[in-house]
């Protein structure tokens, strides 16, 4: 155990750290790896950052099929940096994960054995190039509205990797919603290849959010102890009123036939995302759980030998060292 | 260096120990820490820092510290290893009235 990572308490006579705990919560201090917390509290954040975490390193594959196959040498780099970009973040989370006295060995095994989750956009296939458009509008955009808030996460190590990850973000989208400017600029068929995007990519986006506030159990604890800092139906309708004026602008159609502004709310109403199709996705069996999860277990094992062979070298190199001193 | 730091299961597990990263932002401010990563040497920590927390320009100069070689004070805000510094008032410029008509001090 690390110097900087959690301690064990004894358990018991805590009620006065629980008291300085709420008292830190309540004055919206950030709680460090080392105060006291609630054992609840700690495994509430090992559960979220770790699945976001896992969401980000998934994540990469969806546009990584892309790359091979990008139309230009620019679009390629672009989308190189991006997908670094999203291994960077899961990093920086998994390392905030582990000041919580997690491994993150023990993380990544639990992934590959599908023991933990991620988010449910990335089992959706990524069918032409303008998906790689899509992804950077829509779903980066949910990310940011999702990321935006945690970076007043109560958590200090969660919420200072949530500002690294937004600073970079905000390329994410514009990538993507520059890349889908040109193809409307192009023909008939690139048109209509954005527009068949957007209509699949749409509903998954909203769903990134997670269910509606009536049925997330945990929205009312977590927020009390401001891990998270909007519930998700506001997260959702703020998204919504974002997207609609870019898509506007775009000249594509959002395919909800509900979607009209309330001038008496200030908001758009949209309709209601199919919430058996998320249950299915989230639960596995979406279109593309069981092929996301192989490659990242593949990936991990066949970079074994890599892992093996570095610490083989550090390890020669070491008893070289003391044995000249 | 130990192989276990992270206190990990699964011995067939090649563990790399975690660095503490502490980047410079530019030249003329401090070293800051930014985060942490596993390599398994110094070397592969600095190019992994590289890497991952300076992809855009954030930094002229990296440190990687081996998190087990730091030494921390307790962690808690009212701990009285922080004492003396709590009630000397005296060492602060507030603690000298000066009249409001004496010049640039
Ligand atoms: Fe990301
Ligand atoms: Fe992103």
């Amino acid at each position: 155990m690390s110097t900087v990572t959690a301690q064990e308490t004894p358990p018991g006579a805590d009620l006065e750290h629980q008291a300085e705990f709420d008292a830190k919560v309540a004055a919206d201090q950030r709680i460090e790896p080392r105060d006291w917390m609630p054992e609840a509290y700690r495994r509430t954040l090992v559960r979220q950052v770790s699945q976001h975490a896992h969401s980000e390193i998934i994540g990469m594959q969806p546009e990584g099929d892309w790359i091979a196959s990008a139309p230009s040498l620019r679009r390629k780099a672009i989308l190189l940096a991006k997908v670094q970009d999203e291994a960077g973040h899961g990093l920086y989370l998994y390392a905030a994960a582990e000041t919580l006295g997690v491994d993150r060995a023990d993380l990544t095994e639990r992934l590959i054995e599908g023991r933990q989750k991620y988010s449910s956009i990335f089992n959706y296939p990524s069918l032409t190039f303008a998906d790689v458009g899509v992804i950077g509008w829509l779903v980066d955009g949910a990310a940011i509205c999702n990321q935006v808030p945690l970076c007043r996460s109560s958590f200090g190590p969660y919420s200072r990797a949530m500002v690294r990850i937004c600073k970079e973000e905000s390329f994410h989208q514009r990538q993507g919603y520059e890349l889908l400017m040109r193809m409307m600029e192009g023909t008939e068929g690139q048109r209509r290849m954005v527009q068949d995007a957007v209509d699949r990519w749409w509903w998954p986006s909203l769903m990134m959010f997670g269910p509606p506030d009536a049925e997330s159990p945990n929205t009312r604890q977590s927020m009390a102890w401001r891990i998270k800092r909007d519930t998700n139906d506001d997260l959702r309708q703020k998204f919504v009123d974002m997207s609609v004026p870019q898509a506007e602008k775009l000249g594509v159609t959002l395919p909800d036939p509900e979607l009209a502004w309330n001038g008496e709310r200030g908001h758009y109403d949209f309709g209601e995302p199919d919430w058996v199709e998320f249950k299915q996705v989230v639960s596995g069996a979406g279109p593309k759980n069981a092929e996301r999860v192989a490659r990242r277990r593949a990936a991990h094992e066949k970079g074994a030998w890599v892992r093996e062979a570095a610490t083989a070298y550090a390890r020669k190199h070491q008893s070289a060292e003391e044995a000249t001193v | 260096m130990s192989d276990d730091v992270t206190g990990a299961t699964g011995a067939a597990r090649p563990e790399w120990p975690l660095y503490e990263v502490f980047v410079r932002g530019k030249r003329g401010l401090n070293h800051v820490h930014v985060g942490s990563l596993h390599a398994p040497d110094r070397t592969m920590a600095l190019h992994n820092a590289r890497n991952l927390y300076t992809r855009r320009n954030e930094g002229v100069s990296i440190w990687v510290v081996l998190a087990q070689d730091i030494t921390a004070s307790s962690p808690d805000e009212k701990d009285p290893f922080f004492a003396p510094s709590g009630d000397k008032v005296y060492r602060h410029p507030t603690f000298y009235p000066i009249p409001e008509d004496v010049p640039h001090i």
